[in-house]
């Protein structure tokens, strides 16, 4: 791709924001928020539903206004990006617009916003990037919701974005689309390029993530990489194994100790052993429930 | 400079300068806001045969019938569905498609790319500007048939037509755009934007002669451009005596002119001041 040759020669900060606070009338939804996303990394934003996800979001793409604090989306303000700075980046939208131009075909439409941009992507590649190749030439009236929102994402990325924000982008997705489209964010990291995403799955961000951040009532609780957000990694274990007498568990902060003696006392195989970590789930909700 | 730094200052130079311009976005605006509108088979066969149908029927129940001074009732209707037929496809189709573009989503999407916002308008004005024109030839071929409404016949008539024609084209195009906002939903669009259309037509000489409707809504009527667009094309189809039957007396062509000028500065100001590119509720 020739992208890379309109580079300035950049900081590794891709996202950057200060003390970002927002209000509507009365009420906060954003209270401080710091970011610091770096080129190249796969950035999720979790929280619940009304955390401030989308409103913070929404002000690093340009379309809402700050109360206070600072931001530079690559190296410029969003809330006066420009067209140049517009052409760096791509947004998928949270909500995906089913009924819009709906007598158009996907491959008519990608097309289209492909002439917005001063270096598009090939059209065709990415319709095949998202899996509608075989879908190129429907209407897009024609389309399953899933479809729908690959489109959206071709859309999003049609531009060769180095920075991709991707708002809930999986919503109403059946497993095995989930899975297609986890797919498809890989090879955009690969490709080079930068992504803020935001959802309410926490499979997904484990599978995509190089670094999480929890939103809760407007404000970050945790930041980390999922494997260790909110001390997972160094947090209490839990051993089970299966008895002659029934199941037993050990609750121990040395697993491997304990899987030891274990052995050593079965002489071997140590039946029906497990060993558990808190899941980014139980991680996740004593964080945001410590908020409430 | 060394030759790295050259590469990247011309790239960059370049990466300003390749941003296609906003009349290039604007043409491929125009072609597929083209093409959606016109798979939309039905909706185009609605669009273009109401006022055609209408205009058959009210000159067949009024065949024959003389407003005053020689002039047909048939007549007054071509000329006066001539005018709506340029408000609804301006004012009507784009407080109707952006009010829902704009519930739908497609405008906040577009402000999300590189995309100039003059292109949109461009797009939708080119939209408008050849349904126009192709309603507007139905209607005279129409008319022609079925009123005896003959072709303007001399330079000046055509001038008239000229003027007329565009200024109400570009005033109607403007409060189009600014009505937009008024609907909240995609849903209510239609509603919200079509009574009001349907009752200005009503009282500004479309469906009902303007002498015939009371003098009261005629006041109220002639606040608005569509009845000054209708008597202007009225002077351009009818005969020179049936400008007798205006209220004034006159075609008051100066009249015509101020007003359609004034309704283009308030629909300029209102868009400018008005147009969103988010729902409401967006922030």
């Amino acid at each position: 791709m020739t992208q890379g040759l309109a580079l300035p020669p950049g900081p590794e900060t891709v996202v950057q924001a200060e003390g970002l606070r927002k209000w509507y009338g009365d009420v906060a939804a954003v209270v401080g928020i710091d970011l610091d996303i770096r080129r190249g990394e796969v950035f999720a934003l979790l929280g619940p539903n009304g955390a401030g996800k989308t409103t913070t979001v929404e002000i690093l793409e340009g379309y809402r206004r700050r109360d206070g604090g600072t931001v530079a989306v690559l190296g410029r303000d969003p809330a006066s990006g420009g067209r140049p700075w517009r052409a760096r980046i791509g947004i998928v939208l949270q909500q995906a617009s089913e009924a819009e131009a709906t007598e158009l075909t996907v491959r008519e439409m990608v097309r289209h916003f492909a002439c917005f941009y001063p270096r598009p992507r090939d059209p065709d590649e990415v319709i095949e990037l998202v899996g509608l190749t075989a879908k190129a030439r429907n209407r897009i009236h024609q389309l399953s919701g899933g479809q729908v929102r690959r489109l959206d994402v071709a859309l999003g990325i049609v531009g060769g974005p180095e920075l991709l924000f991707l708002d809930e982008p999986t919503t109403g997705f059946d497993p095995e689309a989930r899975r297609n489209f986890w797919d498809l964010i890989r090879a955009m990291q690969s490709g080079g390029t930068t992504i803020l995403l935001t959802t309410h799955y926490l499979d997904e961000a484990e599978a995509l993530a190089d670094r999480v951040a929890v939103i809760s009532g407007g404000q970050i609780v945790a930041t980390g990489a999922p494997a260790s957000l909110g001390g997972r990694a160094t947090a209490t274990a839990t051993v089970r194994w299966q008895d002659g007498d029934g199941p037993g568990q050990v609750r121990t902060d040395s697993p491997t100790r304990v899987i030891g003696e274990l052995a050593e006392r079965y002489g071997g195989e140590v039946p029906g052993l497990t060993v558990t970590r808190p899941t980014l789930e139980d991680v996740y909700l004593e964080l945001i429930g410590g908020q409430r | 400079m060394t030759a790295h730094q050259v590469t990247t200052a011309m790239a960059r130079v370049a990466g300003e300068a390749s941003l296609p311009s906003a009349w290039r976005v604007g043409l491929a605006r125009v072609g597929i806001e083209l093409r959606a509108f016109f798979r939309e088979k039905q909706a185009v066969a609605f669009v273009f045969s109401l006022p055609a149908v209408l205009l058959i029927l009210l000159g067949s129940i009024f065949r024959g019938q003389v407003a005053g001074h020689g002039v047909s009732v048939g007549e007054l209707f071509a000329a006066g569905l001539i005018g709506g037929g340029i408000m609804s496809t301006s004012f009507q189709y784009l407080g109707i498609s952006i009010a829902t573009e704009r519930d739908q989503g497609l405008l906040k999407r577009l402000r999300g790319t590189p995309m100039p916002g003059a292109a949109y308008f461009i797009g939708k004005t080119g939209l408008v500007l050849i349904s126009m024109v192709a309603e507007t030839a139905i209607l005279i071929v129409v008319g022609m048939l079925v009123d005896h409404l003959r072709l303007p016949a001399t330079p000046g008539r055509w001038w008239t037509f000229g003027w007329v024609f565009v200024l109400g084209a570009v005033a109607c195009t403007l409060l189009g755009i600014a009505a937009s906002s008024v609907p909240r939903s995609a849903r209510s669009a239609t509603a919200v934007i079509t009574l009001p259309f349907v009752v200005l037509q009503f009282i500004s000489g479309v469906y009902v002669p303007f002498t015939l409707v009371p003098p009261w809504l005629r006041d109220i009527g002639s606040i608005f451009p569509l009845k000054w667009i209708c008597q202007g094309l009225r002077s351009v189809f009818l005969p020179a005596r049936a400008a007798a039957l205006e209220p004034a007396g006159s075609w008051e062509h100066g009249r015509i002119a101020l007003v359609l000028t004034a309704w283009i500065a308030a629909g300029l100001v209102l868009c400018l001041t008005t147009f969103r590119w988010q729902r409401r509720r967006d922030g």
